[in-house]
Formats: C-alpha cells, sequence, structure tokens
C-alpha cells in the first residue's frame, strides 16, 4: 500500500463516469470515488460490487416472525391460555397480522444497523472530506499511486480528457485504518 | 422509446438548475432568519396546539366522559380521528417507496415533505387511541411484556392489538426510511454551515457522511430493500390492519370483505390531497416554484382523480352487496347511511371524494394552483367525513331499536381534533425551518434525466421527428422554458446534413 494518491475532481456526472471508464481501463487503481449523488452505474464502473446487505433483511425479517409466531402461540396456548370466543388456543391465522409487522420491523431495523456498522456511520463522527465540495456539486476520484510504475502524465492527460477541473498528487491523509486486506479493501482508507 | 420522446416532456425541475444551484436553493430557508410569515403560521400552530394540550389535559384528569359518547356509540370522533391521520400519513410512504418502485422520478421533489407528514400524521393519529384507553398513563400494557400480573399477556387475536403492531411499525420503520434519506443532505448543510448549533446538529446526525461511493453502493441497496421489500408491503398492511378493526366485528356496515383495499384506496387518496395542500403552501412561503412544478401537480391531481374513482367504487360495491346480499340488517344500515338521519354527512362525503374531484379531468384546472387547493381541502373533508360516516351511522342504528342513538362531538372533542391539526402543523413547520424540504440528493440525481448527452443519439430519425413535433406543439401550448435539452437537439439537423 502506497502513501500517495492522485485526486481528480470533476463537476458532472457524465464527466466522473466517463473519467472512471477510461482510467480503470488503462489499468489504474481507484481507491475511492466521491459524489454529492448516486449516480447510476458509476458504483459498477468503478468496479464495486452489489452489496449483499439483502442477506442480513432477509435473516432478521425470518427471524423477527418466527419469533413471534412462536411467542404468541406460547402466550395464548402455554404461559395463560384464556378462551376467547370458544377459538382454539393455538389460532395460527389470528397470528399473520403480527408476525408480519414484526418481521418488518426487524428485517428494517437490520438493514439500517447493517448500513451504519458496514460504513461505519455513527452519530458525531467526524467526516474524513476528501474535498470540502463533495458534499455539494464536485466529484473526486482517488487513484494509488503505488510505489513504482504510475505513468503521472498519463492519468493527469486522462482525467484532463474528460474535463477534470483539478488534478493533483498528494499523500494519503494519517489516521485512516489500516486496511486488513489491502488487495481487496484498500477503499477502507477513506471511510 | 422514451427517450426519443424527451424534447416533448416538461423538465421536472425549471430554471435549469445545476447541482450546486439546488444546494444554494434548498438551503436558502434553513440560513438566517424565519420570515415573518413563518413565524405568524407557527404562532397559529402552536396556539392551537396549546388549546389541544388544555382539552387533552382536562378530559385526562375527568375522564372520556367529557366526550359525547354514549352507550350504543362507543366509537366516534376519536376513531374517525385516528382512521383520518392514519390516513393522511400513507401518501408519504406511497410517494416515498411505491413511486421509487416504479420509477417515478418526479417524486423527488416532494419526497422528503410526504415522509415527514407521515411521520407527524401518525403521531397525530397515535394521540386518540391512547387517550381512549381512559387511562392513557398505562398505554404501555398494550405491549406484550413480563409482568407480575401474572404474566398476564395481550390478546393477539384482537385486530385492536394488530393495530398497535402495525401503527407501531409504521411508525418506526417510517422514520428510519425519512432518516436515512436525510443523511446525504444533513452531510451537505453540514459542509455549508461554518459554524453555529446548527451545524453542530447536522454535523451529529449526518454520521460523519463523506460521499464516498463505497457507502453510496451499499447505501442505494439499502434505500431500494426500506422501499421495496419493507415500506411497500408495510404501507399496505397498515390501513388494512386498521380496516380489520371494523371488518372482523358483526356490526353492519363494518362487516365487510372490500374493507382492506377500500381503506387502503381511501388512505392514499387523503393522503395524496394533503400532500398537494402542504406543498402549495410550501411552494409558495418558500419560493420552491422552480422544483415543485405544474407538472407535479398535474401527476399528483391525476393520481388523486384515479383514487377518486377506486373510492367511488368501493362505496358502490358496499351498497351493491348490501342489496345483494339479502340481509336485511345490511340493507339497513345502508338505507339509513344515504337516507337516515345522518345522511347529510353521507352526502358531504359523496360530493367531496366523488364529484369535487372529477374537475381533475382538465388540464386547466389540473395546473390552477388555486383551485387545486381549494379541491384538496374539500376532499380532506370528504375523507374525514367517509370515516365518520362509516364509523358513526353504523353504530347509531344497531341490531336494537331501543338502543338506538345519536351523536354530537362535545367541545372538548372538537378542541382536541383542532389541537391535532396544531401538532401536526407546528411539527411540519418546524421540519421546514431547520431540515431540507427537499432531497437535494436525490434532485441533483434528477436534473439530468431529460438529457443524458452520451447516451442520445445524435443521429436519430425519431428524434428529428420529435424535434419538429417539438417545435409544433411549442407554439400550440406554453412547453416548458428551453432547456439544455432543446440546445443540443437543435443541433442534431445540422449534424445530419453535413
Amino acid at each position: 500500500m502506497s502513501d500517495r494518491q492522485q485526486v481528480s475532481i470533476y463537476s458532472g456526472e457524465e464527466e466522473v463516469l466517463s473519467a472512471v471508464v477510461e482510467l480503470r481501463a488503462a489499468g489504474f487503481r481507484i481507491l475511492e470515488v466521491f459524489a454529492p449523488y448516486a449516480v447510476h452505474g458509476l458504483e459498477r464502473a468503478a468496479g464495486l460490487r452489489r452489496s449483499r446487505i439483502g442477506l442480513i433483511t432477509v435473516t432478521a425479517a425470518t427471524i423477527g416472525s418466527l419469533a413471534f409466531y412462536f411467542f404468541q402461540d406460547w402466550v395464548a396456548a402455554i404461559s395463560w391460555p384464556v378462551n376467547i370466543g370458544g377459538k382454539p388456543y393455538s389460532s395460527a391465522p389470528a397470528w399473520i397480522p403480527v408476525v408480519f409487522e414484526t418481521g418488518v420491523l426487524a428485517a428494517g431495523l437490520a438493514t439500517v444497523l447493517a448500513l451504519f456498522v458496514r460504513s461505519r456511520l455513527y452519530p458525531g463522527k467526524r467526516a474524513r472530506l476528501i474535498d470540502p465540495r463533495v458534499t455539494d456539486d464536485r466529484f473526486a476520484v482517488v487513484l494509488e499511486i503505488p510505489d513504482s510504475g504510475f505513468d503521472v502524465e498519463r492519468a493527469r492527460e486522462i482525467c484532463a480528457r474528460h474535463g477534470a477541473e483539478s488534478v493533483e498528487e498528494t499523500a494519503v491523509p494519517e489516521s485512516g485504518k489500516k486496511p486488513r486486506k489491502p488487495h481487496v479493501s484498500s477503499l477502507e482508507v477513506w471511510r | 422509446m422514451d427517450r426519443a420522446a424527451w424534447p416533448l416532456r416538461e423538465p421536472l425541475i425549471a430554471g435549469d438548475k445545476t447541482p450546486g444551484q439546488v444546494t444554494i436553493d434548498v438551503s436558502r430557508p434553513l440560513e438566517g432568519k424565519a420570515t415573518p410569515l413563518w413565524w405568524a403560521a407557527f404562532l397559529v400552530s402552536l396556539v392551537t396546539l396549546g388549546v389541544g394540550i388544555a382539552a387533552v389535559t382536562y378530559q385526562i384528569r375527568v375522564g372520556i366522559g367529557t366526550w359525547g359518547l354514549n352507550r350504543t356509540i362507543g366509537w366516534s370522533f376519536d376513531i374517525t380521528n385516528f382512521v383520518f391521520w392514519v390516513g393522511i400519513g400513507h401518501a408519504g410512504t406511497l410517494i416515498s417507496a411505491i413511486l421509487f418502485l416504479l420509477r417515478q422520478k418526479w417524486r423527488t421533489s416532494v419526497n422528503r415533505a410526504a415522509e415527514a407528514m407521515t411521520l407527524f400524521a401518525v403521531m397525530c393519529a397515535g394521540i386518540f387511541p391512547i387517550i381512549h384507553m381512559g387511562r392513557p398513563w398505562l398505554a404501555f400494557w398494550v405491549l406484550p411484556y413480563p409482568n407480575f400480573r401474572g404474566p398476564l399477556w395481550v390478546n393477539f387475536r384482537s385486530p385492536l392489538l394488530w393495530d398497535v403492531f402495525a401503527i407501531s411499525t409504521y411508525f418506526i420503520i417510517s422514520a428510519i426510511f425519512w432518516y436515512v434519506g436525510l443523511i446525504p443532505d444533513l452531510a451537505t448543510l453540514r459542509d455549508r454551515f461554518k459554524t453555529g448549533v446548527q451545524q453542530r446538529l447536522y454535523s451529529f446526525f449526518s454520521l460523519g457522511w463523506n460521499g464516498s461511493l463505497s457507502v453510496w453502493n451499499r447505501y442505494e441497496t439499502v434505500y431500494l430493500i426500506l422501499a421495496a421489500a419493507l415500506a411497500t408491503p408495510l404501507v399496505l398492511s397498515v390501513h388494512s390492519i386498521v380496516s380489520f378493526d371494523f371488518a372482523t366485528s358483526v356490526v353492519p356496515g363494518w362487516h365487510t370483505t372490500v374493507f382492506p383495499p377500500y381503506f387502503v384506496a381511501g388512505a392514499i387518496f387523503s393522503g395524496m390531497s394533503m400532500v398537494v395542500t402542504l406543498m402549495i403552501i410550501a411552494r409558495k412561503t418558500m419560493r420552491l416554484e422552480d422544483y415543485l412544478t405544474h407538472r407535479h401537480f398535474d401527476i399528483m391531481t391525476k393520481l388523486i382523480l384515479a383514487t377518486s374513482w377506486m373510492v367511488a367504487i368501493a362505496y358502490a360495491t358496499e351498497f351493491f352487496i348490501a342489496l345483494y346480499s339479502g340481509n336485511e340488517y345490511e340493507r339497513f344500515a345502508f338505507l339509513n347511511r344515504a337516507m337516515g338521519p345522518m345522511a347529510w354527512s353521507y352526502w358531504i362525503m359523496v360530493s367531496c371524494n366523488i364529484l369535487v374531484p372529477q374537475i381533475f379531468w382538465f388540464r386547466r384546472f389540473r395546473r390552477t394552483l388555486p383551485v387545486v387547493f381549494v379541491a384538496t381541502i374539500f376532499i380532506n373533508i370528504g375523507m374525514w367525513f367517509e370515516r365518520f360516516v362509516i364509523i358513526t351511522t353504523s353504530l347509531h342504528r344497531d341490531f336494537l331499536p331501543s338502543s338506538w342513538a345519536s351523536y354530537a362531538p362535545t367541545k372538548i372533542e372538537l378542541a382536541t381534533f383542532a389541537g391535532s391539526f396544531g401538532l401536526f402543523f407546528t411539527c411540519f413547520l418546524l421540519f421546514c425551518r431547520f431540515l431540507p424540504v427537499i432531497a437535494m440528493a436525490e434532485i441533483k440525481g434528477v436534473l439530468g434525466s431529460h438529457l443524458r448527452p452520451q447516451t442520445v443519439p445524435i443521429v436519430d430519425e425519431v428524434a428529428l421527428e420529435a424535434t419538429a413535433a417539438r417545435s409544433a406543439t411549442a407554439e400550440l401550448e406554453e412547453v416548458a422554458i428551453p432547456g439544455p435539452g432543446a440546445v443540443s437537439l437543435d443541433l442534431s439537423p445540422e449534424e445530419t446534413s453535413t
């Protein structure tokens, strides 16, 4: 993992998208892209895989629903059976609305929690911004500058051709978490 | 092809906004001092809320004998208000979740405010059943928690308990959805405001968001899951479950299987009207004309018209089934609704919910905002009366003529209802003052949706035809401000000739 990076700033989504596509095709390694809003297709262009948070949603929904199914059964048939209108103690159809609601509730809470934990978002966290304008209207592409074999001119040329407003080489800021597996998650330096 | 048709479409956002301009426009009302208009509205809301608080305090001290209920009519004003407010909330989720699924890009101008409306409306709704419990300080008994009374559990077979789960889940999920949507915008505000308490709060709640793509990637997935997998079925379930409160009973007029879809359609109908009412006010007072264009109101009023017909079909179905069932109690209940002592409320409902929306067949009315404003207020009145009709007129003539009774709300009930409006508008005005009413990060994403230069083929016969059509229609009617789309298209004939 090198301690140098190249940062190029763009003002439009088309520019950043085409720059990312070409930079990757030319063999440069993109550490991170910063965007003020979600640009359709930019994630795939930068080589990010689809998030698997959906698995957490499904798991939480299943747990939430099943737990409340059995809880209702236990309450109505075992803990304190009450005869209500002669209905069976274990009235499965009547459990369904609550089973559905608790499934949705568990899934929603777990999904958002997973987003926060996985992205290390927490209240009061100090934002590490590459440029104060990336939450307004600018896009930033961060390239890794490896210890050898980085063609600065080529990279600058590609960025400029796609409309980069500025390109500069800087040091990777300190205090970023050391990535555990550099070959997969060097993106984490920017979290 | 949709893309070929784009020059004919008005741009979603008027005035050729750039993303930076969006930030400036949306943040403007949050910076500096509040306008006198805001203060006036806020004070009126606050006073109304105060009246409500006084009324609630009084009725909790004295008991719900202060209401106009009697032994025959055990539910009336309170449950009407409850269903009314829950229904209002549904449009927020419709706009934020269902229209997101349907890829309706115009929703981006309205979704933030509509979701806020959902939250505040559900808060207002919750007040009424909680007071109706009689001992609201024991309201937590509705939750199934281990206790020293046996443990004595709640009755999971009761639709009223399903309601507890449905409404609380709905509130929590709506709040989460709203907050998750707010995070990128809070980050924008955090970086825009340099100092002050407001900046520190934005900073605290923006969770250190820095716009990194790996987070956006996950964020988008989560947003889709919340919208598609959770909020969409949830919103349909909530009002279905609210309707079970009635449908599972044996009261003629309540005991019908049409209730769940009927209630959901009605909820969206009333909620959409409330959204339109609020958005017209917000547009005017906060100078959001470029973001809430006539096109938005055009689409929303069409939705109102469509749901008005769904509600109309439900009314007709109820009457038909009452006749067709051959059940004399059922038949009596419906004849009594239309011609009995409370027929006036039935006809208010029909005229507000079915007749008034018919003006939206006309494009001119859909785009004349004063007309739309008045019409949506009538619809809200109509939808309130729908719930009143369902609840009160079904109860006041029950199976035993000796117990027939009538109902009129007391001053306390009226004050409580007014107070719920006070609460709603106080919350909404505070929201307008301190949070971005328009989802900036989403708007920025659709700014160029009518123009994507590298995806629009420059030489394209269909597009050329469209250009011709566009110049023809431009003379006929007021088509939009020519955006960058028009400029690039005008070039295309030259490009083909060279």
